[in-house]
């Protein structure tokens, strides 16, 4: 009887297990949030859960880069580009059933732009100089100077509206947002849950709920695709094991290109990195291909300035930098350097920083400098390196969208102050006519690449994988998150 | 010695020691391919007549790279096998010269504090706070070497010291600094021995296990424990990346805990006249 019993139970789970395949979806992830406050935080991570699943902002990105209606189903621009009036979407309530109101956009983007702000953004607010609440669903905001990218700002995770009046330390742990998807529970180290909104304003999530479990361990992350355990991973953080899930029936490899300039950050004010010439002669003593091949697994596109290959206004000016050691050789013996130096080059986790550092330290011996390679964990590298700015080289990838901005901020960790960039910076930031942007655009990329900021590596690619019958997950990553509300199931 | 060799589980010990020994030594003047260099080109190649063990994913030569990692390998094993004997030894002597003292005392309880941390976890500790390199890797398996020795030292000692002949050596004056290295020592560098093979296959594993996690030999030194965690994401498609590191660390850790045994048993009177 008794193992009638558990034979019957085992049936059960079986089938229940069966229809909830169908409704329900298991994502891997390599790291945790720190918390779901996309407004209180520069983490990827947090975006990647709560951006337009949970938190939605006026505007958004799709998923091929262009910024869509949100919350704000339509907008008027006045002629002379300093005032924006949107109309908000009607009947949208928060997850605690509150309704979203004009009211509660005005307070998110003043709490935003506040001096105390703790936005990990800032800049995106800085020329708003007014907000207001003309009704309950038309907001008016004014700005000090023409914004060129406004919709664009708007659209960031750091932009989201918020419930007026919720206690924003409570939200770092129970978001509280219009999205498809309501929070439902996080297991710190392990995973976060999410279900259906059923009273979502927009076309319902088709999924009931999706769950995203964190593993950090390329090696864990293959056993847990292989076995089952996640059915997706949208960032796979090992390319070499992809050809292995391709040959595999069970599993469809995405690859699609994110917002990630990877590059070999220089510092611009430590000796003798303060000479553009030695690194111009770091920019010839790279062959990008071979870390492409020997880091990526062939995944990347080689890039020549700090810009995404596939927005319009690329230019490709890898010829600049072309691999030539002799050339780089020259270059350091005009410098003042024919025997060559030794410098420090500090490395993040990710592989493409590990095993790029190899290749580039290999690379750069050819010609000449000697570099200390250490290997740094998440933690130590932003204290040493972004902070306290105490490093020669290093390899990270900038995932921000359009951030070619960083340049004009002298204070950024690789210290690049050029008062010519920083004045093409305010041109931009005034300019709303695109060809003119373009223009603008394509000088600073010019710029950077004339005076040998960085060295220019790869455009990061996104290398997922997932269950082959999964539709609907975006192949690129425009930004940090993605909308999880369009993916499903096929039998 | 003679006696030694004729033991088969020290001579084969002895024979998988001296093979990554030499290994070592020859590394200095010639290897078959450089292994600061990478080459794209050539990346996981399999084992053939050119690359003996295949290259690595960054086209480098394996066997090259298991010869200089012998090399990283028996460095830091014998630099702190080395700060164990000679910080050990003599505060295991003086304990053991002074002993119910407060000296002793300190000593004794000094060690007992060293040991009650597991060892990794003091790596982990040292090369955490002052930053990853080989020097502190050796650093830390060192220090986990000194209460090692210095009881062993203190044991043997306390023996010694109650035997006649170490009377006499007090009656006729001697102090108690010049009997303990005169006439105490020599008659525990057996011991001695035993324990610091035994503490040179702990200090490879431990190098290895640091390298592995990435405290340990930093880029571009090749190190046993790095190429085994390089390996990792790849074994499932070229599973000789692995496979060489890991047998170089097994095949030397083994043949050393043979030596271990092997010198153990003859040294051991009592096992020596079983065997007569």
């Amino acid at each position: 009887m008794k193992r009638i019993l558990t034979g019957a139970s085992v049936l059960a789970l079986l089938a229940s297990g069966a229809i909830a395949a169908s409704t329900s979806l298991t994502l891997g992830d390599q790291l945790e949030p720190p918390h779901l406050d996309p407004t209180a935080g520069a983490a990827g991570a947090i975006d990647t859960v709560v951006y337009i699943n949970i938190y939605e902002g006026l505007t958004e990105f799709a998923a091929d880069g262009s910024v869509i209606p949100a919350l704000a189903k339509s907008w008027d621009i006045s002629e002379d580009g300093l005032t924006y009036t949107f109309h908000l979407q009607s009947g949208v309530k928060f997850h605690d059933g509150s309704d979203m109101t004009a009211s509660d956009v005005v307070w998110s983007l003043n709490r935003a732009r506040a001096e105390d702000s703790v936005n990990a953004q800032k800049t995106l607010f800085e020329n708003i100089a007014d907000v207001t609440a003309t009704d309950d669903t038309t907001v008016v905001v004014t700005l000090s100077t023409p914004t060129g990218n406004f919709l664009f700002n708007m659209a960031w995770g750091d932009a989201v509206v918020l419930n007026e009046g919720d206690d924003v330390e409570a939200l770092k742990t129970a978001p509280n947002g219009t999205g498809a998807f309501t929070f439902t529970n996080w297991v710190q180290g392990d995973s976060i849950t999410m279900s259906r909104n059923e009273a979502y304003w927009g076309e319902a999530a088709k999924l009931e709920s999706v769950t995203i479990k964190y593993i950090s361990d390329p090696t864990a992350a293959f056993n847990a695709v292989m076995a089952g355990d996640v059915d997706a991973f949208p960032t796979f953080p090992a390319p070499e094991n992809l050809p292995q899930f391709e040959a595999d029936p069970r599993f469809t490899v995405i690859v699609g290109s994110t917002e990630g300039e990877t590059i070999l950050s220089t510092n611009n004010k430590m000796p003798p990195f303060d000479n553009p010439l030695v690194r111009e002669a770091l920019a010839h003593a790279i062959d990008r291909n071979a870390i492409i091949d020997g880091a990526m697994f062939g995944y990347g596109t080689p890039i020549g300035t700090h810009f995404a290959p596939h927005n319009p206004a690329y230019m490709d000016l890898t010829a600049q930098s072309n691999y030539d050691p002799e050339l780089a050789r020259t270059l350091l013996a005009e410098a003042g350097f024919p025997d060559g130096f030794t410098t420090t080059m500090k490395l993040p986790p990710p592989s493409y920083a590990r095993r790029g550092g190899e290749i580039i330290a290999a690379q750069l011996r050819e010609v000449g400098i000697e570099t200390e390679v250490t290997n740094l964990e998440w933690g130590q590298w932003l204290e040493e390196v972004f902070k306290g700015k105490d490093f020669g080289l290093t390899i990270v990838s900038h995932t921000e969208p359009m951030d070619i901005g960083v340049y004009a901020n002298p204070e950024y960790y690789f210290q690049y102050d050029s008062a010519a960039f920083q004045a093409l910076m305010d041109d931009l930031n005034g300019a709303t006519d695109p060809a003119k942007r373009t223009e603008i655009l394509q000088a600073a990329q010019q710029m950077i690449s004339d005076d040998y900021v960085n060295g220019y590596l790869f455009q990061l690619a996104k290398t997922g994988v997932a269950n082959a019958n999964i539709r609907g997950l975006w192949e690129n990553a425009p930004t940090q998150g993605s909308n999880l509300a369009e993916a499903y199931w096929v039998d | 010695m003679k006696r030694a060799f004729k033991m088969p589980g020290f001579s084969i010990g002895f024979i998988m020691a001296f093979t990554f020994t030499a290994a070592a030594l020859v590394s200095f003047f010639w290897t078959p391919f450089g292994t600061d260099g990478v080459d794209i080109v050539n990346k996981l190649h399999t084992p053939d007549g050119t690359n003996w063990f295949g290259t690595d994913h960054l086209g480098r030569d394996i066997f090259s790279m298991i010869m200089v990692g012998a090399r990283t390998s028996i460095a830091v094993a014998v630099v702190a096998v080395g700060i164990g004997v000679l910080l050990g030894v003599p505060l295991g002597l003086a304990a053991a010269a002074r002993k119910g003292s407060l000296l002793d005392e300190f000593i004794m309880r000094g060690n007992d504090l060293v040991f009650a941390f597991p060892a990794l976890l003091i790596a982990i500790l040292i090369t955490a706070v002052f930053g990853p390199s080989a020097i502190n890797a050796i650093i830390a398996i060192g220090i986990f070497n000194i209460p090692v020795f210095a009881r062993l030292t203190r044991a043997g000692a306390l023996s010694l010291w109650t035997r006649d002949f170490v009377l006499a050596a007090r009656v006729s004056g001697k102090s108690r600094v010049r009997i303990s290295f005169e006439h105490i020592l020599p008659n525990i560098t057996n011991l001695l021995i035993v324990q610091g093979t035994i503490q040179f296959s702990l200090g490879i594993l431990a190098e290895a296990a640091l390298s592995y996690i990435g405290l340990g030999a930093q880029p571009p030194i090749p190190s046993w424990g790095r190429m085994l965690a390089d390996s990792q994401t790849m074994v499932s498609f070229a599973p000789h990346l692995a496979l060489f590191p890991g047998l170089a660390i097994v095949l030397t850790v083994l043949g050393l805990n043979l030596m271990g045994d092997a010198l153990r048993d003859l040294f051991d009177p009592k096992l020596r006249r079983d065997r007569q």
